[in-house]
């Protein structure tokens, strides 16, 4: 067994497969080049000095499980008719079932002029650690402007977060007497907030109480350094001080290299079963499928859930079954020291409610509150303590419960 | 909800987009595109066949898709269908609204 990333998904899975597969019968391995596991959820708070970098970043090795071989090599390709991963090292690794979570990455390079003389200096990502980290060092000493949050294209990362670094930069410039100082745009491809209707209304509710200009529609084409606007293919124009840009996301190069992804480089994938569309003995979950499903932690969480058990019925033979919903649950941090909470699946939008206790919370669904601010806090221990141990969530079901919701 | 176009009556949702492609037509095409103050020219229906027959493929479409397809490329594709040019075009092809992914 042979599992590659050994990021959220994949080592949520060697933990989970450590458990069911027989020792005597399965040698699990787990391939990544870096050595390091990074906390992404943190990168939203790292440039408002809320996180230190300390926070988020521990070993890869403390996650992986005794009796799991973590292999610290950078992989060339993947040859799934011949069954085996091949290094860049020259070695051939051979395999019976392969898991696929190599996640995603941004690509800056897909937009004319965004990695020009601006970059990093007045224009900047924060789905990197190195870009969260140099944002933050430019926000400390930002005198004010005009900051632009910007979405390119669809899908990315945490949906949500583009929206909460609006949110938690209105609360980050009244704490430092300065928002006055400053115009905040949020500029996104979509037709508004969010792609659902019902959480669109209450976002773009926060937005205008905040004072948040929005521009929706808005397909990049390029960034003009020399004038710092954004320019679309319509001709809209919108000019910036401060670029806070959420790039192109696109599926790792090995992808493209094994020819095995679509033209963002995502793997094709069974939406419930996580099985290859291709390859029978190949799954793939999280960030690197093309699923329509959120790319996040939560729902990489619930997919392993769903995984093992169909790689449990898989290795004996019994057929899969289609259980994965889609199902996400995401915490919104809208700032000043509040957070919503939104739960949902493949074809349930996001309402309001209470969660995990149907009627009873403690949180609140698509409702702004201190509480729901604590539980993402919270997270975090949850996150290295439970979640990449394959620990099961308690009260959080792997599928997207209906109760305690109010749909019309 | 029901309502007629061009002579014909169809089901539309409520943001107007058609929900059963079997009742379009290059009529109802035409008469859509004009409510979105766009004249159809051959140029614009070589861009909503080329929809449809992703649509009746089952491929989701992105603004990118379009531009690679060489059937037109992102910046005459805005220039067709000006503003919003993927959920336009696809209003006057009959398909439903892009799902962008969340």
């Amino acid at each position: 067994m042979i599992i590659l990333g050994a990021g959220t998904a994949g080592t949520m899975m060697a933990n989970h497969l450590h458990h069911h597969l027989n020792a005597g019968e399965w040698e699990i391995d787990v391939i990544d080049e870096r050595e390091e596991h990074y906390y992404q959820p943190g990168y939203l708070f790292l440039p408002f000095d809320i996180y230190e970098p300390e926070d988020i970043i521990k070993p890869i090795r403390d996650f992986i499980p005794k009796g799991v071989n973590l292999i610290n090599e950078q992989i060339d390709r993947i040859m799934p008719k011949e069954q085996y991963v091949s290094m860049v090292n020259g070695d051939r690794l051979q395999y019976d079932l392969l898991i696929i979570a190599t996640g995603a990455k941004i690509a800056p390079d897909e937009t004319e002029g965004m990695q020009g003389e601006e970059w990093q200096k007045s224009v900047f990502d924060f789905y990197t650690f190195e870009g969260a980290l140099a944002l933050r060092n430019k926000l400390r000493e930002w005198k004010g402007g005009k900051l632009v949050v910007h979405i390119t294209e669809m899908p990315i990362k945490c949906p949500v977060a583009p929206l909460e670094f609006a949110f938690l930069a209105d609360s980050y410039f009244k704490n430092k007497h300065m928002r006055d100082k400053v115009e905040i745009t949020f500029v996104t491809p979509l037709s508004g907030a969010f792609t659902k209707p019902k959480a669109t209304a209450a976002l773009e509710h926060l937005l205008e109480q905040k004072q948040i200009h929005i521009e929706s529609d808005f397909a990049i084409e390029s960034v003009d350094n020399e004038n710092k606007t954004i320019v679309d293919y319509g001709g809209r124009v919108v000019p910036f001080d401060l670029l806070v840009t959420v790039p192109t996301n696109k599926g790792d190069e090995l992808i493209a290299r094994s020819g095995m992804g679509d033209d963002l480089n995502f793997v094709p994938t069974h939406k419930a079963t996580l099985q290859s569309k291709d390859w029978p003995n190949i799954f793939v979950l999280g960030d690197a499928t093309n699923i329509a499903a959120s790319k996040a932690g939560s729902v990489a969480h619930f997919e392993a859930e769903i995984l093992t058990d169909n790689i449990m019925r898989y290795v004996s033979g019994e057929p899969l079954k289609e259980e994965f919903d889609g199902h996400a649950n995401c915490f919104i941090e809208t700032g000043n020291g509040k957070a919503l909470l939104i739960d949902f699946n493949y074809t349930h939008e996001p309402v309001e409610g209470s969660f995990p206790f149907p009627g009873v919370g403690p949180l609140r669904l698509l409702k702004e509150s201190r509480i729901n601010h604590m539980g993402k806090l919270a997270f975090r221990w949850i996150y290295w303590n439970m979640l990449l141990k394959g620990t099961h969530i308690p009260f959080v079901s792997t599928t997207m419960q209906e109760a305690g919701k109010s749909f019309d | 909800m029901e309502r007629t176009i061009a002579g014909v009556t169809i089901q539309v949702n409520e943001e107007g987009y058609l929900t059963d492609f079997s009742q379009w037509s290059k009529q109802v095409g035409n008469d859509l595109a004009l409510e979105a103050n766009i004249t159809m020219s051959p140029r614009h229906w070589e861009v909503i066949d080329y929809i449809q027959t992703e649509f009746k493929n089952e491929v989701p479409l992105s603004i990118r898709k379009i531009g690679k397809s060489g059937v037109v490329d992102i910046k005459e594709f805005y220039q067709l269908f000006p503003m919003a040019p993927l959920k336009t075009a696809s209003k006057i092809a009959g398909i439903p609204k892009p799902a962008s992914c969340i």
